[in-house]
């Protein structure tokens, strides 16, 4: 039977997160996103918090906490701290996931363990968008040429996090355009690699602590042994583009724990702001269309929540997310986030528009929910796919 | 080097205080609580005096079930193990009661240098640390913001009124923390991970030898008449006027109404 109490870690875990999310990261939330800087400073504090990699396996050198709703609760913090910052932490998890997902046992013992070097931050990249290809992963256009021992790659990336400053991107191209999406393999090509550089770093609405970026690819030769997970049809070979989508699917609730991070703390600052704010002779929470809209915006956020952790649940129990539960959380917790986060502005009426409080920057940092890591739209495809029984 | 930390588990400083109704304690509903921000200075110091010189941080505490939250913290932070007093016999106990339980663990223990803060942020007792000493009939030195060990002994810098008071002592001491002594680490997450599995042992009243008569209520000395919490306080009055004018309305509202003079 399910039980809401969290573990005595679980616990322990949200302290720290929260903690460091009141002193270290909401003092110079609002610094980071006016200025657009990496905020290096608190990364590197994370970093020996064990907060940038307590999820990645032991054997690598990582924290070994394979529980996603512990990760979803720690994630919840950072980003009720900024989910700019919270991006910059986790970020490299994404690439991680790609190089455990799909990458053969060399592989991974090669690059995991430097995300986990007690001395240094280090960053991945995961490269999978381009110009031409957003919700339509099939039409991905950044080529990958065998050629003699290496693979030599053309193409450009766009919207990449941590795109161009990572010491490990993570690229998705294609081997054979005519395979579609059979044709899509991924590669591992390291910082200095010539033939990778960066194109403009975006401007965005919100999560502006955190790096997007272009990268382009001009004639980049990359070793055979960096496609991950072989050689397709070699012996242990696995599959490139088939484990992304199924790794995605697991990614996704964690990308809802961020949104349920940024409602809640929405939420939290309207709350306290109804009760001291006095019009008609009381606290406005006590004016009906006030209170009722809290109400409404507890409830999605418990709500959210709950879909966030019963995907994690379901992954802890290594349960097939058949139903598309890892969607379902992500675009339910991106959805009520622009929500909630409008009302709260609402909620706090003219001051609420102002930059000198902070839920404006909350509303700009919630649209990312609804695009990234599966648009919406591509969220409720794979959800109403697997209703039908579609395969795939 | 053995080193021993009293700590306390304290509800958190943000915390509404509401008196539970009819009787003379504070209502725990939905309290959320922490390690004693003055015992986080204690933990510190010790587990940078064990960098130092190599040796132990044993985590003294008493409380209930859930004081074991902030031992584990501490434990989280890098303590080595730990010791729980816990007993519902302890209820209602006050000072002198709890820093003899207290002594009486201790005196279980190999110790060079015992840590604590200097006061505990919930009932601001400031004296279990000085009591503990006495008890054990070793020196102490309060307030302290610098410690520095060496060998045998301690030299100490304590806070006093408009200066700062250097100590010299012998060990064993105990030491009561004040802000400013350190910059507490927080816990890392595989400390967190780690501190699950130190050792934690617990003690009765009855394993400290302590009988029924002297803990709790009975073994008080101290006994507490009321609890109540303060007036709120009204909003200011601003007087206008000429200088001469004003003084008087002070004067006035001086004598009738705050009559203080």
């Amino acid at each position: 039977m399910i039980d809401f109490e969290l573990t005595e870690e679980q616990r322990m875990f949200k302290e720290l997160a929260h903690k460091f999310a009141v002193e270290k990261i909401r003092p110079v939330a609002e610094y980071y996103d006016q200025t657009e800087e990496m905020p290096w400073p608190v990364m590197e504090e994370a970093h020996k918090l064990g907060l940038t990699n307590f999820y990645f396996p032991p054997e690598y050198g990582g924290g070994g906490v394979h529980d996603f709703i512990t990760h979803f609760i720690v994630s919840e913090e950072l980003a009720w701290g900024c989910a700019g910052i919270q991006t910059c932490i986790l970020s490299t998890g994404l690439a991680a996931a790609a190089i455990l997902g799909m990458g053969n046992e060399e592989q991974k013992k090669k690059y995991i363990p430097t995300f986990c070097d007690p001395q240094k931050v280090r960053l991945g990249a995961m490269g999978l968008t381009e110009p031409g290809a957003g919700t339509d992963i099939k039409m991905i256009s950044t080529t990958a040429k065998k050629d003699g021992d290496s693979y030599v790659l053309n193409g450009t990336k766009c919207f990449i996090t941590n795109g161009g400053i990572a010491d490990l991107h993570v690229i998705f191209a294609t081997t054979d355009k005519k395979l579609g999406l059979l044709g899509i393999a991924t590669f591992i090509i390291e910082k200095g690699t010539p033939g990778l550089s960066t194109g403009k770093k975006e401007k965005k609405l919100g999560v502006r602590a955190s790096h997007t970026a272009e990268v382009i690819l001009e004639d980049c030769r990359i070793p055979k042994k960096n496609r991950l997970g072989g050689e397709l049809g070699e012996e242990g070979s696995t599959s490139g583009i088939f484990g992304a989508l199924n790794m995605l699917e697991v990614t996704r609730p964690g990308v809802g724990s961020a949104a349920v991070g940024i409602a809640r703390a929405a939420f939290e600052y309207a709350l306290e702001y109804s009760k001291q704010r006095v019009q008609g002779g009381k606290p406005i929470i006590k004016h009906q269309a006030i209170g009722f809209k809290l109400a409404d915006m507890a409830i999605k956020v418990d709500a959210a929540r709950l879909l966030v952790w019963r995907a994690g649940w379901m992954a802890n129990k290594n349960m097939q997310l058949r139903r598309g539960e890892g969607s379902m959380a992500k675009l339910f917790a991106g959805d009520i986030c622009m929500e909630v986060t409008a009302d709260a502005i609402q909620v706090l009426g003219g001051y609420g528009y102002m930059k000198d409080y902070p839920v404006e920057k909350w509303y700009r940092d919630a649209k990312i929910y609804q695009i990234w890591e599966g648009t919406a739209e591509a969220q409720r495809m794979v959800i109403s796919a697997m209703l039908r029984g579609a395969k795939g | 080097m053995n080193l021993i930390v009293l700590l306390k588990q304290v509800p958190d400083t943000e915390t509404k205080i509401r008196i539970k109704s009819g009787e003379k304690k504070i209502d725990v509903e939905g309290v959320n609580w922490i390690v004693n921000p003055y015992d986080e200075f204690a933990v510190e110091e010790a587990l940078r005096i064990k960098a130092a010189q190599s040796g132990t941080v044993t985590i003294v505490s008493l409380g209930p079930q859930k004081a074991q939250e902030a031992i584990r913290t501490a434990l989280a932070m890098g303590a080595d193990k730990a010791v729980h007093l816990q007993d519902a016999a302890f209820d209602d106990s006050d000072n002198y009661v709890i820093s003899l339980a207290l002594s009486k663990a201790i005196a279980k223990l190999e110790y060079d240098v015992i840590l604590c803060g200097k006061q505990a942020m919930d009932d601001d007792g400031a004296q279990v640390g000085s009591r503990v000493a006495e008890l054990l009939g070793i020196p102490q030195v309060s307030i302290v913001v610098k410690l520095e060990i060496s060998g045998k002994t301690a030299k100490a810098t304590r806070q006093i009124e408009g200066a700062l008071q250097v100590i010299e002592t012998s060990l064993p001491a105990l030491i009561t923390c004040q802000k400013g002594l350190n910059e507490p680490r927080y816990p890392t997450l595989p400390g967190i991970m780690q501190a699950k599995k130190k050792p934690l042992t617990v003690y009765t009243s009855a394993d400290l030898g302590l009988d029924a008569s002297q803990v709790g209520e009975a073994g008080s000395k101290l006994k507490i008449v009321d609890m109540y919490l303060p007036p709120t306080r009204s909003t200011g009055k601003k007087l206008e006027g000429e200088p001469q004018d004003v003084a008087l309305q002070v004067a006035k509202l001086l004598r009738e109404e705050a009559k203080v003079i």
